[in-house]
């Protein structure tokens, strides 16, 4: 196996044996994304390979000198480019901000730089995290690995693509749960204030969380622990400790009380993927947990609630950008409101503009009260759903995505499309949940989600565990070609 | 809920976003197909439901109230070609 091809955990093992460098490895993935980037094209942003190299050999120093590094060190990763990187062109994939370059790091690129990871990119989103195929990117629509003529997933398709492509060991991105569905690699969203925002360019204040992309469970875990924590300059993030989250790996979950979300179930969608989804919760059964139908009667309006209050906060949050202070900038214009204009109307795409014309129309006289006040508010009767459910089980789970990667130019317009439909009931409800790997569905990867109460990310960790562990089922890779495997 | 391509021109104006005539009428398409989804939930009973907004139990965060060194002056002009004197420069307001 090549280097390129391995976890974090194993690659740290070899790296503090000395059985390689950081050098030899960086040199190596980014060899691997020379191969494969003009296929997949994952990235917008590379960094100069003398930069990356230069890091990691910093961390081989340390090593040689016998310090110890922590178990990121050394190891090459992606920042999806909606994470504010100093010095680095954050794009948000957008026209908008083509040539910002921000003055500060993001909380969890700062974390990730003590951590001592070798930055090698900036990964392609929808623009503005608005999307869910990566397509709406201002550069160019990402390919998924799996079969190059259908999408990552979205918003944050290209962090999933790098890592399912072997191009970075791991990748922080927001929006990453179906994604990662559908490349077939592991993503975290972590429960709302778990990991600071500071710093992240969203869309949508209240749902996005940053989370890690990752090729097992193990990884996920460590780079959780890395990115997590309080943030005096994020006022939504929450105080307490950071668990040690690899520790509770333990793949027991002997008695653990897992519910199946009925409502989930009862909608048409792919019986493949229903089977393969079936199929990993009875292997949890195996392991001794015992599992159960349980309702969310909500569920019928989450994705209402979620329309208006995503569109809502974008129309507010996209407010900013009006071409002063940075981001694109219409030159020649007579008057400050032609600047505004112009700058706007030319600087956002097609899909940005009809959330934000949406947004404003949720929140003008006359409908705040019909909508953004009544969807906040099934936003508690979903939150409580949620509340109920975890009174009796320690865990949720179900598909991550009705179906799996569908072909590039099909579904553009997000509006109704229902790839969110299991991804977004934990973001309106602010809980943890994780995507992992469950089975090929021809050829495609299926992604299994599970979803944990508020600050249980060790639970859920372990439950994935130890169905990656003892479930069976293998590390699959992709043949980056335009049939599939 | 019936929009018009009326309301789409009035949104795009507030939202300070101009449309051709073809986007007024895809987004006034596009639009009426999102809210048909969204009119699903308008009969559901909310009636005594407190609105959520962040999910965590935070009031009120506040800081001591300190001098932080902020941002380098020069770091955050970088992002503009119409700086003045240390200040950002725009078109005639009036």
């Amino acid at each position: 196996m090549s280097l390129y091809e391995k976890t974090i955990h194993e690659l740290h093992g070899m790296l503090i044996k000395k059985e390689i460098s950081a050098e030899e490895l960086t040199k190596d993935v980014l060899a691997r994304m020379d191969q494969v980037e003009d296929k997949v094209k994952s990235f917008v942003f590379r960094e100069e390979k003398e930069k990356a190299i230069a890091q990691a050999k910093g961390v081989d120093e340390k090593i040689s000198r016998g310090e110890k590094v922590g178990p990121l060190a050394g190891i090459p990763m992606a920042y999806n480019d909606n994470i504010c990187t100093k010095g680095i062109r954050t794009t948000c994939s957008s026209k908008m901000l083509a040539d910002f370059v921000p003055p500060y790091d993001a909380f969890v690129a700062e974390k990730i730089g003590e951590a001592q990871s070798v930055f090698i990119g900036k990964t392609n989103m929808d623009e503005f995290g608005i999307g869910s195929s990566t397509e709406s990117s201002f550069f160019y629509p990402t390919r998924n690995p799996w079969n190059l003529n259908l999408v990552p997933g979205g918003s944050g398709g290209g962090a999933a693509a790098a890592v399912a492509a072997d191009e970075a060991v791991f990748a922080l991105g927001s929006d990453i749960l179906n994604p990662a569905a559908f490349c077939g690699v592991v993503a975290m969203k972590p429960t709302y204030g778990r990991v600071s925002r500071y710093g992240l360019a969203g869309s949508t204040s209240s749902l996005e969380q940053v989370g890690p992309v990752t090729k097992d469970v193990t990884d996920c875990a460590l780079v959780l622990g890395a990115i997590a924590g309080h943030d005096p300059k994020d006022s939504t993030s929450a105080p307490g400790d950071v668990p040690r989250y690899d520790e509770f790996l333990t793949g027991d979950i002997k008695g653990m009380h897992i519910g199946i979300p009925k409502e989930y179930f009862g909608n048409e969608f792919d019986p493949e993927v229903k089977d393969a989804v079936l199929s990993a919760v009875k292997k949890m059964e195996e392991l001794g947990a015992h599992v159960d139908e349980v309702s969310l009667p909500h569920t019928p309006y989450v994705m209402s609630a979620y329309h208006v209050i995503a569109a809502a906060e974008a129309s507010s949050v996209l407010a900013r950008y009006e071409g002063v202070r940075y981001g694109y900038r219409r030159e020649d214009v007579p008057d400050i409101e032609a600047l505004y204009r112009t700058t706007r109307t030319e600087g956002f795409g097609p899909a940005v503009k009809r959330r934000i014309i949406l947004g404003t129309y949720f929140l003008s006289s006359g409908q705040i009260d019909v909508y953004y006040k009544k969807a906040l508010q099934t936003r508690t009767l979903v939150k409580e759903d949620f509340d109920r459910a975890f009174e009796k089980y320690d865990l949720l789970v179900s598909p991550t995505c009705p179906g799996t990667a569908f072909p590039l130019g099909t579904q553009a317009d997000d509006i109704l499309n229902g790839t969110g439909l299991y991804t977004v009931p934990p973001c309106v409800a602010g809980i943890p949940a994780i995507s992992l790997p469950c089975g090929l569905v021809q050829g495609l990867p299926v992604g299994l989600q599970i979803m944990g109460p508020a600050f249980a990310e060790e639970k859920i960790l372990n439950a994935a565990f130890a169905y990656q562990q003892r479930g069976g089922f293998p590390r699959i890779k992709p043949s980056l070609s335009g049939e599939g495997k | 809920m019936a929009v018009t391509i009326k309301d789409v021109e009035k949104t795009a104006f507030l939202a300070r976003i101009d449309l051709s005539e073809e986007e007024k009428n895809k987004f006034t398409e596009e639009i009426k197909i999102i809210l048909d989804h969204v009119e699903n939930f308008v009969d559901l009973n909310t009636e005594n439901i407190p609105p959520t907004i962040n999910i965590l139990p935070l009031y009120n965060v506040m800081r001591d109230d300190i001098t932080r060194p902020s941002l380098d002056k020069n770091a955050v002009f970088q992002n503009t070609s119409h700086e003045e004197d240390g200040m950002f420069k725009v078109p005639k307001i009036l």
